[in-house]
C-alpha cells in the first residue's frame, strides 16, 4: 500500500533522512520508534507530504506522491493524519471538526456528515461535547476528537505522530485504547510513539531509526527481546 | 468666555442653547450637519472595508510567498507589486494620495465621495495589510498541517481554518484601523466634499463664531469613537466565546 525507495530528506543541508527503503501493506500496523532527531517524524511526515522529501520515491496505492503532477489532496484525503498537539480547529465546535472536511470533498451531504459525526463521538464517549468547543475539552478528549476527526474521511491509512507525547500521563490509556480499537478493526497504521508496551502489544512490526536510517526492523517480540544492532540495544536499555 | 457670560448675565444653559441652536437650527444647517455626518460615515464604512479586503489579499500573497520554499513566477510577480504598493502608500501623505487621485489618476471624474473613499481604502489597506500579517503568523502553523491532512488546498485551509482565527486576533486592531480612518477622513474636505468638519467651516463662514461649531463636531467625533469602541469589545466578547476555558 505505501512504498518507500530510497527516501532523502535534508533541512537546509541537514540531512534528515538517509536513505529509507520500506513497504507497508494493507492492514499492518507499524510502529517506529528512536531517539529524538532521529528522523522518525520526519519520515511519517514524508508519508503524506507534509514534508516534501529532497530525493527518492513514496508510492501510495500506485500512485508516486512525489511525481509533481500528483494532486496531493486528493491522496491526503485517504490518509488520516494525528498530531503531537492535537490541531484541531478552535473556532469549530466538536462537531463540526468532524464533519467539516467530509462534507468539504463532497463526499457526504450535510445531514449524512453530522450523523456520522455523532456515531463518531459515541463510539469515543463524547457525544455530549458535540456542540462544545475545543479550548473546553482535556487533552485526552482532544486527541480522541482528532482522531475521530480523520476517521472521518474514511482513511485507508492512519498517520500517527507522537499521539501522547503531549497528554498528562492520565489521559494516555484512553488515546491508545482507541488506538487499539482501530488496530482491532484491521486499520493500516503507522504510528511514531514512545509508548514501547503499547509498541510490543499493537505492532505487528517495529522499526528503529537513527540518524535518518532504518537500523533494525523485527516483529515486537523479537525486536525487544533480542535486538541485533548495539545503538538499539542502547536505546532500549534506555527507555525499557 | 465666562465674562461674556456674566456681562450678558445670561444664564449659563441659554448662552449654550444659543450657540446650538446658530450652529444647528438656523438655516436649516443641520441638513448641512446630517449630509457632512452621513458623508464621513460612508467614506469610512466603506474605505474599511475595502482596506481589510485589500489588506486581506496583499497579506495573504506576502505569506504564501514567505512560506514557500521555491515560489513560483507569479508568487514572486504578485508579492514584488505587494511591496511596492505598501512601501509607496505607507511612505507619502494621506492629503497627498487624496490630491493625485482626485486630480490626476480619477482627474475626469468629480465624484469626490467616491474617490475619496477609494483613496481612503487604498491606503488603509496597506497598513491593514500588516496587522493581517501579522495575524496571520500568530495561527500555529499546526493549523495548516491538520487542514492540508484532511486534503483541503492550501488556499481552502488559508480562507476557512486561518483567516477565521487571523481575523479574530486582530479584530482590536481592526477596530483601531477603523476609527482612525473615521478620524482622518476629515481631510476630505480638500475635494470640496461636505463632511462633519467641512461642515464646521460652512457654518463658521456664516456666523463667524468658531467656538460652538468646532467644539460640536469634535464631540460628535468623539461620541463616535467611543461608540466604535464600544462596539469592538462588545463583538471581541462574542468572537471569545470558544476560548472559554
Amino acid at each position: 500500500m505505501i512504498d518507500v525507495k530510497n527516501l532523502h530528506k535534508s533541512f537546509d543541508g541537514l540531512k534528515v533522512l538517509n536513505g529509507i527503503d520500506y513497504t507497508i501493506n494493507d492492514g499492518e500496523r507499524i510502529v517506529v520508534v528512536g531517539p529524538s532527531g532521529s528522523g522518525k517524524s520526519t519520515f511519517l511526515r514524508c508519508l503524506n507530504r507534509l514534508e516534501t522529501p529532497t530525493d527518492g520515491q513514496i508510492i501510495v496505492d500506485g500512485v508516486d506522491i512525489t511525481a509533481k503532477k500528483t494532486n496531493i489532496d486528493e491522496v491526503r484525503q485517504s490518509m488520516g493524519m494525528v498530531f503531537q498537539h492535537f490541531n484541531l480547529f478552535p473556532h469549530f465546535t466538536v462537531a463540526k471538526n468532524i464533519w467539516y472536511a467530509p462534507v468539504h470533498h463532497k463526499l457526504m451531504s450535510k445531514a449524512e456528515a453530522k450523523e456520522n459525526a455523532m456515531r463518531l463521538l459515541e463510539r469515543v464517549g463524547l457525544q455530549d461535547k458535540a456542540d462544545a468547543y475545543p479550548s473546553t475539552l482535556s487533552g485526552g478528549q482532544k486527541q480522541r476528537i482528532a482522531i475521530v476527526r480523520a476517521l472521518a474521511m474514511n482513511p485507508k491509512v492512519m498517520l500517527f505522530d507522537e499521539p501522547t507525547s503531549a497528554l498528562d500521563p492520565e489521559m494516555v490509556g484512553e488515546v491508545l485504547d482507541l488506538m487499539r480499537s482501530l488496530a482491532d478493526d484491521g486499520m493500516t497504521m503507522v504510528i511514531v510513539t514512545h509508548e514501547m508496551g503499547f509498541a510490543r502489544e499493537v505492532a505487528n512490526r517495529v522499526i528503529f531509526m537513527d540518524e535518518g536510517k532504518i537500523l533494525e526492523e523485527k516483529e515486537p517480540n523479537e525486536f525487544f527481546s533480542n535486538p541485533q544492532h548495539p545503538r538499539l540495544k542502547d536505546f532500549l536499555s534506555k527507555v525499557l | 468666555m465666562i465674562v461674556c457670560f456674566m456681562e450678558k448675565s445670561m444664564n449659563f444653559f441659554e448662552v449654550i442653547k444659543e450657540g446650538f441652536v446658530r450652529t444647528f437650527i438656523k438655516e436649516s444647517r443641520y441638513e448641512m450637519l446630517l449630509e457632512g455626518l452621513g458623508n464621513t460615515l460612508k467614506v469610512t464604512l466603506f474605505a474599511t472595508l475595502m482596506g481589510v479586503l485589500i489588506g486581506s489579499i496583499v497579506a495573504i500573497i506576502k505569506v504564501t510567498y514567505k512560506q514557500s520554499a521555491k515560489p513560483n513566477l507569479i508568487s514572486r510577480i504578485l508579492n514584488a507589486i505587494c511591496e511596492t504598493y505598501t512601501t509607496v502608500i505607507r511612505g507619502t501623505p494621506v492629503v497627498v494620495q487624496l490630491l493625485i487621485f482626485y486630480n490626476i489618476i480619477f482627474a475626469y471624474s468629480d465624484q469626490a465621495v467616491l474617490i475619496g473613499t477609494i483613496t481612503f481604502g487604498i491606503n488603509s489597506g496597506a497598513y491593514v495589510a500588516e496587522i493581517i500579517r501579522a495575524g496571520i503568523l500568530a495561527v500555529d502553523v499546526g493549523q495548516m498541517e491538520a487542514g492540508r491532512s484532511l486534503g483541503l488546498t492550501q488556499g481552502t485551509t488559508m480562507l476557512h481554518i486561518i483567516m477565521p482565527q487571523a481575523l479574530k486576533n486582530i479584530l482590536p486592531a481592526i477596530g483601531n484601523e477603523f476609527i482612525s480612518i473615521l478620524k482622518e477622513t476629515s481631510v476630505i474636505g480638500f475635494l470640496g466634499v461636505m463632511d462633519l468638519t467641512r461642515f464646521a467651516e460652512k457654518v463658521i463662514t456664516r456666523t463667524a463664531d468658531v467656538f460652538y461649531p468646532y467644539i460640536s463636531i469634535a464631540l460628535i467625533y468623539l461620541v463616535m469613537v467611543m461608540g466604535l469602541n464600544y462596539l469592538v469589545k462588545k463583538l471581541e466578547k462574542r468572537l471569545a466565546k470558544s476560548d472559554r476555558r
